[in-house]
């Protein structure tokens, strides 16, 4: 641990923080303009998402989607993928567990449970993985097709939903068939919170020790790394990018399934709400870290959770919400160009080896952050 | 069954014209948005802000048009308010270490949220119209005359796309813009002001998606509500990829896009309805398997700015 090390991981504290609090004070401006007391406006968003037990139920919510929705651009990014399928594969996932679902209507619950589960996952995990192949076989941008393949996702929902699985009973907003009672996943003992947030954190905690505990995650952190030096070694680049992109398309399709199992019943329009396009910058934020995207999660689901009393108290549009996590995803984004700056304020004479120092510093960093 | 027959002969000749009104009016905003990215692109950095922008320009066109009732006021203003718009995204877009998809869709959420606070008013009123240009005069078939009415924004991107060709091949600032997409390093070498040339490219990109905003609005289909851009900024970036980064391929490009974005629609009015959703992804199936196509496991797509997506 010498100096650099330290102020380094002060940075990393730091910067996030002065940056969510810049956010704060240009949404208190714009609050301002409204004609409002910024004080008043902060204090509802924090008692909406953290001030009671109920409320921050509301906040994981919100955050147990947008936690698996972040590791699909977390996982493949370890690989130096920018994937931002994820909206795709989140719908397809739930297309996938619903038409098991449907399917295995009859079955015993745990077991039907498990199926709808499985489709989810492979569904999303196919979905994000033809984006790895594509890149790795025919070198298409994994960006492009990614969003390409969202298109293409929300088409295929409309179609099945509007067409072979649609439930006649649901005249003006088609709707599937819905998942037989059973089947659908509980909530969490004594809460609102359905399983979704239990299967949000596991889902983290395995990524992380995916990519930072085995050899697996090491090679793929010296793909995204150096691609050329990790083809030299003689790593299987091309599995490892497909490899990582089925594995956040899974966690993807998994947070389609849950929505489908645990808040809808059914697929339907809804499921394309915004959780895919949030989990990328989730990512970002979290600076592709699947721990810290937990923390990222629940506050961005702080963020969305607090729409509601904004409306109430401050007759303040829904749109509201829009405008305050575009300010804070545009802060934390910005406050990205500041890391090492702080380190070079220290006088040279305290480090004399510094130059050696912050090489070696970043070469690590830039392994695991792609 | 004759008179059926008639009927269906009916269908079929209005999906005609219906695509043909995809294709001259629903290509506007399209033609515009893609000919801003093309821009950007070119310059190196990608922008998928521009769905936000065109939101932004869509908004402030109706608003100001509702209150000035001058059309062609709220055009300019929707410009202005697209300058705006990238300033921030090219502000921050250029800074070391910063993500430009990333900062793209965060820019989407902040924009959209923007427009969707401010023009919450608007939604209701009617405002100003921009005044159609007839072309479908000599029909006595109503269909095709308001197919045929088109905005005078597709001529003014049509004279866009040719001059930006122009701009490009043939004027040295154009070359340099080139310059600094294909190698950034050799630019700057070169003394050529790299991140001045980006940002300006950024901006006057998302001016150009924020008038295609306005055309939505102020054209067709002609009224303020929060989904009019359906994506349509998104489908830029994919637009340009298969018009090759050539700004007169945009125009073709738009135009097919055009179309395309009718013939669902179109098919459902005609009572085919079960294949509709489907036929609304063929322009991003046809896009992908373009790239497939054309990708070489290099990583690069012929006349792709070299420097594109990738971080210095």
């Amino acid at each position: 641990m010498d100096l650099n090390h330290v102020v380094d991981r002060i940075e990393r504290f730091l910067l996030p923080l002065l940056s969510i609090g810049l956010a704060l004070i240009l949404f208190g401006f714009f609050c301002g303009f409204q004609g409002l007391n910024p004080f008043d406006v902060y204090a509802s968003i924090y008692s909406a998402a953290f001030g009671h037990w109920s409320s921050f139920q509301n906040t994981l919510l919100r955050a147990a989607p947008l936690m698996l929705c972040s590791l699909c651009t977390i996982l493949p990014a370890q690989t130096g993928l920018i994937v931002i399928g994820n909206e795709g594969a989140l719908v397809v996932g739930a297309l996938c567990a619903t038409g098991v679902g449907i399917y295995a209507h009859t079955f015993v619950p745990f077991i039907a449970q498990l199926l709808i589960a499985l489709a989810g996952c492979l569904g999303g995990g196919l979905w994000i993985g033809l984006i790895g192949l594509m890149r790795a076989m025919r070198g298409v941008n994994e960006t492009i097709s990614g969003l390409l393949l969202n298109y293409v996702a929300i088409a295929l929902l409309n179609f099945f939903v509007e067409g072979p699985i649609r439930d006649p009973a649901s005249l003006n907003n088609p709707a599937s068939f819905p998942l037989a009672e059973s089947h659908l996943l509980g909530n969490l003992p004594g809460m609102r919170v359905h399983l979704g947030i239990v299967a949000g954190l596991v889902a983290c905690l395995l990524s992380a020790g995916l990519i930072y505990k085995t050899p697996l995650g090491f090679a793929a952190r010296v793909t995204g790394g150096n691609y050329r030096a990790a083809q030299i070694v003689g790593l299987s680049v091309n599995r490892l990018m497909i490899t990582f992109g089925f594995f956040g398309g899974a966690a993807a399709g998994l947070a389609g399934m849950i929505e489908v199992a645990a808040v809808h019943g059914r697929a339907n329009d809804d499921l394309v709400a915004g959780y895919g396009y949030g989990g990328v910058l989730v990512a970002f934020v979290a600076r592709q870290n699947p721990l810290a995207a937990i923390f990222v999660s629940v506050l961005v689901g702080g963020i969305l959770a607090s729409g509601g009393i904004l409306q109430r108290v401050h007759d303040l549009p829904d749109s509201t919400v829009l405008v305050f996590q575009g300010l804070v995803f545009i802060c934390v984004l910005w406050s990205d160009s500041f890391y090492g700056k702080l380190n070079s304020l220290i006088p040279q004479f305290i480090q004399r080896n510094r130059h050696l120092k912050f090489n070696s510093l970043h070469a690590s960093e830039d392994v695991s952050h792609g | 069954m004759v008179e059926a027959s008639i009927d269906n002969s009916i269908g079929w000749l209005s999906v005609v014209i219906a695509i043909l009104a995809g294709v001259f009016r629903g290509s506007v905003p399209f033609l515009f948005v893609s000919l801003g990215e093309c821009l950007t692109e070119k310059s190196g950095k990608i922008n998928l802000g521009l769905e936000g922008s065109m939101l932004l320009g869509a908004m402030s066109a109706y608003a100001v048009s509702f209150h000035t009732g001058s059309a062609l006021f709220g055009v300019l203003v929707a410009f202005l308010v697209g300058l705006l718009a990238g300033l921030i995204h090219a502000a921050l877009v250029l800074q070391p270490r910063v993500n430009d998809v990333a900062v793209g869709i965060a820019m989407i959420i902040f924009s959209s949220g923007l427009a969707f606070f401010f023009g919450k008013p608007y939604i209701q009123p009617k405002a100003a119209q921009i005044i159609p240009l007839n072309f479908g005069a000599w029909s006595h078939n109503p269909q095709i005359q308001s197919a045929l009415s088109l905005s005078p924004l597709l001529f003014v991107g049509i004279v866009l796309a040719v001059g930006m060709h122009w701009f490009f091949c043939s004027t040295s600032w154009g070359l340099l813009i080139r310059a600094v997409g294909e190698n950034p390093v050799g630019a700057l070498a070169m003394g050529i002001p790299v991140n001045a040339f980006r940002f300006w490219c950024i901006l006057s990109g998302s001016g150009l998606a924020a008038v295609g905003g306005a055309n939505l609005t102020l054209f067709y289909p002609g009224s303020w509500i929060e989904r009019i851009s359906s994506g349509q900024g998104l489908v830029a970036v994919a637009l340009v990829i298969f018009a090759r980064w050539q700004p007169i391929n945009c125009l073709y490009a738009s135009l097919f896009f055009g179309g395309a974005q009718a013939l669902g629609p179109a098919l459902q009015a005609a009572g085919v309805s079960s294949y509709y959703y489907l036929f609304n992804a063929t322009p991003y199936i046809l896009t992908l398997l373009v790239m497939v196509a054309t990708c070489s496991r290099s990583g690069t797509l012929a006349y792709m700015p070299e420097a594109l997506g990738k971080d210095e």
